[in-house]
């Protein structure tokens, strides 16, 4: 079962007169453990769909379970218990500029509880040192970089020890090598302490990196929904399409001939192998490499090529190539 | 030298001291009250405002024409025309004591305006974020707005606390004694210039100290 479950959720938002609908008619699982991607270009109702799970949006239509129970059904109070359990960060981060970072997390636990014990403040310390902000730990947020802030964030965001972890576009304001370390952490997040992360993002880059599963989202539906692996190399949407292309290698069009053209994708231990290279062994091809990439999904390595295969044993490298494991398309 | 202190001819010491406390109480006891009146009003201003946590048309409408109507009369009109429910309040309608609750009805709807612009300019993200950790409104108020606020909340006390400062000279000409008595009895009515130069410049000094007061706890404050 789905620790998460969306079922036919609607948000249509009334503005100046005109309604929209910025979701219509979602139905989503996310399982405990993955690391789940929700992509799309702006305007697409990402960021809707990621509130209406701790129910900062409430839906139009639908449900949203969380553990089999229904939010919309909540009372206030039970709501605010709910929302201890379901950490959240933000692209703005969110902190308050009038306390230090120690205290920014400090609050969360004071929100949650009416008395803060020593036991409390040690948590508060150890999760600083856990997202690695020790010495920070008395700087206000305006004494702090964008990475650093969103790692207050994140420790503050894991005070009450919640089982999800909600990403709204949580690295879209930080500079690449910032983005990269809050990425990892989250990485780590996940693998140590078993938490369900969503991940809202328009870049297909951070999904490649850590999720293990991505819908992609467009115009308000559900566009498609796999792993990374297939939306990223095999998409059937035009947004999934769109969202990805630039992570793959193009071949220069200056490049001539295109119908030899071959597109190789291959996971795994075949990346460090000599598939190309075995395959071509003792046959007459010729066969000339204009683009690759090696590169890494959550789930492991992965190489991407594209070859001119030309010659009489052409159907025959294909053949080889496919049966080690290598996934050959033609690009014409 | 002589020139000088014959220009200061008029000038008694005691009158100008007595002038000086009394607008000095004044405006203390009415900053006090105003911020304790105002304080309540604006936070409810700002969350019951269409942008605010919990927005509520009648109730921000209705506090809003209050505070509108409040303060579009006149300090002094005010003034005369709370006579009676200064006398109710207080037994007098003279002096520091019955200068203090027209001082505060001016004055209060000014603040709450004030109380209100500076929680509208805390980041929503913030609000967003405490709400995202389960915060109750009375948490977010209390424990979001406000400290978020602070700089802009002490800038507001500071405008206010200006703003009595020519409120309490208007209190002067209807009875209320201080600086804005002394400057219209000696220095208007009776020619007498140097009374006025000595009664503005201890003005200018009280405004210039409550302001550079203002700007030191701002800054104190402010942790960007």
């Amino acid at each position: 079962m789905s620790l998460i479950q969306l079922s036919d959720v609607a948000k249509r938002f009334a503005l100046k007169g005109r309604s929209q609908d910025a979701l219509a008619g979602v139905s989503l699982g996310i399982a405990r453990g993955e690391i789940f991607g929700v992509i799309g270009p702006s305007g697409s109702g990402k960021s809707t769909l990621i509130r209406l799970i701790n129910r900062l949006e409430t839906p139009t239509r639908g449900t949203v379970e969380i553990d089999g129970a229904d939010i919309g059904k909540l009372t206030q109070a039970q709501l605010s218990v709910l929302r201890h359990k379901l950490g959240m960060i933000f692209q703005s981060f969110g902190l308050l500029s009038s306390k230090t970072a120690r205290q920014n997390v400090l609050f969360a636990l004071q929100l949650a509880k009416k008395t803060i014990t020593a036991d409390d403040q040690r948590r508060v310390d150890d999760l600083l040192a856990r997202v690695g902000l020790s010495e920070h730990a008395d700087k206000y947020p305006a004494q702090l970089s964008g990475g650093q802030k969103q790692r207050v964030a994140i420790a503050r965001a894991l005070a009450n020890a919640p089982d999800i972890l909600l990403c709204d576009e949580a690295t879209s304001a930080l500079d690449p090598e910032s983005t990269q370390g809050v990425l990892t952490l989250l990485a780590e997040l996940n693998r140590d302490l078993g938490l369900t992360i969503v991940v809202v993002t328009h870049e297909m880059d951070v999904v490649r990196q850590i999720c293990d599963r991505v819908a992609v989202l467009d115009a308000g539906r559900i566009a498609e929904v796999g792993s990374v692996a297939q939306v990223l190399f095999d998409p059937q949407s035009e947004a999934a399409k769109a969202l990805g292309r630039h992570l793959l290698p193009h071949a220069p069009v200056v490049a001539g001939a295109t119908e030899t053209r071959l597109r190789l994708t291959y996971f795994g231990e075949v990346v460090t192998g000599d598939a190309l290279s075995a395959a071509t062994q003792g046959v007459n091809v010729r066969f000339s490499i204009l683009a690759g990439q090696v590169s890494e999904l959550k789930t492991g390595p992965y190489g991407h090529l594209i070859v001119d295969i030309s010659g009489p044993d052409r159907e025959r490298v294909i053949e080889r190539l496919t049966a080690s494991g290598v996934r050959v398309e033609a690009l014409s | 030298m002589t020139e000088l202190s014959q220009f200061f001819s008029h000038i008694d010491g005691t009158e100008v001291a007595l002038a000086s406390w009394q607008t000095v109480a004044m405006l203390v006891g009415a900053l006090i009250f105003s911020v304790i009146l105002g304080l309540p009003v604006g936070i409810w201003l700002s969350v019951t405002s269409p942008t605010g946590l919990a927005p509520n048309k009648v109730s921000y409408g209705l506090l809003s024409l209050i505070v509108n109507v409040m303060r579009s009369i006149p300090f002094v009109i005010l003034f005369i025309l709370l006579i009676p429910v200064t006398l109710a309040l207080v037994g007098t309608s003279l002096g520091v004591k019955g200068a203090i609750p027209p001082l505060v009805l001016g004055a209060a709807p000014f603040f709450a305006r004030l109380v209100e612009t500076a929680l509208r300019e805390v980041e929503h993200g913030v609000v967003e974020a405490t709400q995202a950790l389960g915060a109750s409104k009375r948490q977010i108020i209390l424990h979001t707005l406000l400290p978020e606020a602070m700089p802009g909340l002490i800038a507001a006390v500071t405008m206010t606390a200006i703003a009595l400062v020519s409120y309490t000279a208007m209190a002067g000409v209807v009875g209320a004694g201080g600086l804005g008595d002394l400057a219209v009895r000696y220095g208007y009515q009776r020619f007498q210039t140097d009374v006025m130069v000595v009664t503005v410049a201890l003005i200018v000094l009280l405004v210039q100290g409550l302001q550079m007061l203002g700007d030191a706890l701002v800054s104190r404050f402010h942790k960007r």
